[in-house]
């Protein structure tokens, strides 16, 4: 990557930032930990990635995104809003009456949402047949999949990976969000899946960790060419990245506030937007 | 039955008392058993210390197999998650492990129906209730109050099978006196009146007084009933109603299918009556603040209203 992208990438991932700051603000409350944790990995898949089309959302040989921790809507709505697929003020309908943007992913009501998600796990069999289908059907195209740490506590989160193995899946790549905390707390002390990394091997699957907060690694990470093996992502990544009182809150999973609060979030980003530019 | 009911929000959440109740019957017995999937936030059970509040994770089957095991194995487990992950996600496990193996488990599935408002339609169980009707010998509660739930918590402690309790995490409306003991299978007759019956469970018992109070205005005087349990619901109960009045809606906050609307139809077959109901018109839940949610899928007193007088015109 030249330096000039690399700072594309950077700028892109703190307007998703903005973005999903200013979509949650709008409504006061929202799940802004696990939002804010995945926007470097929405910039450099959609900023360079992902071969997609905002004018033709439905385009069949399209690459597909599923995030499975469908709760992380507003950055996916940030970033497709970024990209052309809606108005940037649709952002500020996030769960109000009649919205087009609701807490969790819905392919039926969101253009350039291309699975429904919200009960976590179920993403990753979804993802699978949407692989499957692309690949029976001779497209030349892949998904992406977002899967919580916590979310990796559901059994079928499993299932769905021996089959990607099994059927060696290549066209399906697999991001584990590892941001080491789930709603109650620190995955640790909830129900600790382990090595999530020697998990993935262990099914068959070429497995990296990667710094989720930098898009030159991500993006090495996510355009290299799956050989024989599935490739499996382990995003090492922080909760609440990039908003420095979400980072340093523990309950930072769905936050509530008063539009200071959101303000002054937003000075923060707007800050680092401005040095990045200057 | 004492009835309290004066038009006030209850100023106690929900999800706080289901954690004080709990840590109550921990500390009385020590074979209660809290299992959570990753919700205690929710549950009001977070920060109360033990080993036995158990955090399964995200993994709603998983748990309620456990749950199962530790019944099993004489302990007395009560399991949480949100209605549709402690209903649908978890059903074969609920059917099989504990009901159909006989053994004895509370659980409890919060912010049904509506009451899920701004986590959206994937989280908006309008089956729940449906789904463990269909099980063989499982009781089901549809929370009206918090002196309800209290009982109800107490008392599933030490009964068989599987019990299913539906409730909102926030606030409610009063109805019974604090301390009402109630008996599953046992209704309550909130309200008399010739003109009309009215069967309502959950949130919709508040929407149903109300209806009833601005239908008296008009000179039509309906009975309403809470059946406590939705299943085994009070048959005699609601016959003996249904006979005096000849009119009968139902009230939930739950598909038509399956949940109450279905089971006092059931109850009430081969009677000559005028049936109606006020519920979820067998369609998908949506995201938004419960008061649009509220009017958007007609679960309001002024549309139970309506339909009483649409009857007896
Ligand atoms: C099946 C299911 N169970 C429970 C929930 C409620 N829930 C939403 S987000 C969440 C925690 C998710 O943790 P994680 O996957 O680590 O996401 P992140 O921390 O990245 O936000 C829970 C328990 C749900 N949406 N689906």
């Amino acid at each position: 990557m030249t330096k000039e992208q690399v700072k594309k990438l950077q700028e892109f991932a703190l307007e998703i930032r903005i973005g999903t700051v200013e979509c949650i603000k709008s409504r006061g409350f929202g799940h802004v930990g696990g939002s804010l944790s995945v926007a470097d990995l929405l910039a450099v898949l959609y900023g360079e990635v992902m071969n997609v089309d905002p004018s033709n959302p439905k385009k069949e040989d399209r690459d597909k995104l599923v995030c499975s921790k469908g709760h992380a809507g507003p950055a996916v709505y940030a970033t497709l809003a970024l990209k052309g697929y809606f108005p940037y003020e649709k952002l500020f309908t996030l769960n109000q009456p009649g919205t087009d943007l609701p807490s969790h992913c819905d392919r039926k009501k969101t253009p350039g949402i291309d699975m429904t998600t919200g009960s976590l796990g179920q993403g990753t069999s979804t993802a699978v047949g949407l692989a499957l289908g692309d690949r029976l059907q001779g497209r030349d195209c892949r998904t992406f999949l977002i899967v919580g740490d916590g979310e990796a506590e559901e059994g079928q989160v499993w299932e769905a990976a021996m089959f990607t193995a099994a059927k060696k899946l290549t066209n399906l790549v697999w991001i584990i969000d590892w941001n080491k905390k789930q709603l109650d707390g620190y995955i640790k002390d909830v129900n600790d899946p382990g090595d999530y990394r020697a998990k993935f091997e262990a099914f068959g699957f070429d497995a990296v960790t990667v710094d989720g907060h930098d898009v030159e690694k991500l993006y090495e990470a996510l355009t290299k060419k799956a050989e024989d093996k599935p490739i499996a992502i382990i995003m090492d990544s922080v909760k609440g990245k990039g908003v420095t009182a979400v980072e340093q809150t523990m309950a930072n999973h769905s936050m509530k506030g008063g539009q200071e609060m959101f303000d002054g979030w937003l000075a923060e980003l707007r800050e680092k937007q401005a040095a990045m530019k200057a | 039955m004492e009835i309290v009911y004066n038009g006030n929000q209850d100023s106690r959440l929900y999800k706080a008392v289901i954690g004080e109740t709990i840590d109550a019957l921990m500390k009385e017995d020590e074979k209660v058993v809290w299992l959570d999937a990753d919700l205690r936030g929710c549950s009001g059970t977070a920060g109360k210390e033990g080993d036995r509040y158990i955090n399964c994770g995200i993994a709603e089957a998983n748990m309620i197999g456990i749950a199962a095991g530790l019944s099993a194995s004489g302990m007395k487990p009560y399991a949480h998650s949100f209605g549709p992950f402690a209903s649908r996600r978890a059903y074969d496990q609920a059917f099989l492990a504990a009901g159909y193996a006989g053994n004895a488990v509370t659980i409890i599935g919060t912010d049904p129906g509506i009451t899920a408002a701004f986590n959206g339609g994937t989280h908006m169980p309008f089956e729940d209730m449906a789904l463990y009707r269909a099980m063989p010998e499982a009781t089901v509660y549809d929370i009206t109050d918090v002196p309800m739930l209290i009982d109800t918590l107490k008392k599933a402690k030490d009964m068989p099978g599987v019990k299913y309790i539906r409730v909102p995490r926030a606030g409610s409306f009063q109805i019974y006196a604090d301390g009402s003991s109630f008996t599953p299978g046992k209704g309550v007759v909130l309200r008399e009146g010739t003109d009309a019956l009215i069967v309502a469970s959950g949130i919709m018992v508040k929407e149903a007084l109300e209806a009833a109070k601005a239908l008296a205005q008009e000179g039509i005087e309906c009975a309403v009933i809470d059946p406590i349990t939705v299943k085994p619901l009070d048959v005699d109960l609601v016959r003996e109603w249904a006979q005096k009045t000849g009119v009968v809606v139902t009230a939930e906050n739950h598909n038509r299918i399956g949940g109450l609307t279905s089971a006092v139809e059931d109850a009430l077959i081969g009677m000559p009556l005028k049936f109606g109901h006020v519920a979820v018109e067998d369609t998908w839940g949506e995201v938004g603040p419960l008061d649009y949610l509220r009017e958007r899928f007609d679960l309001t007193c002024d549309h139970i209203a309506r339909v009483v007088r649409e009857l007896r015109a």
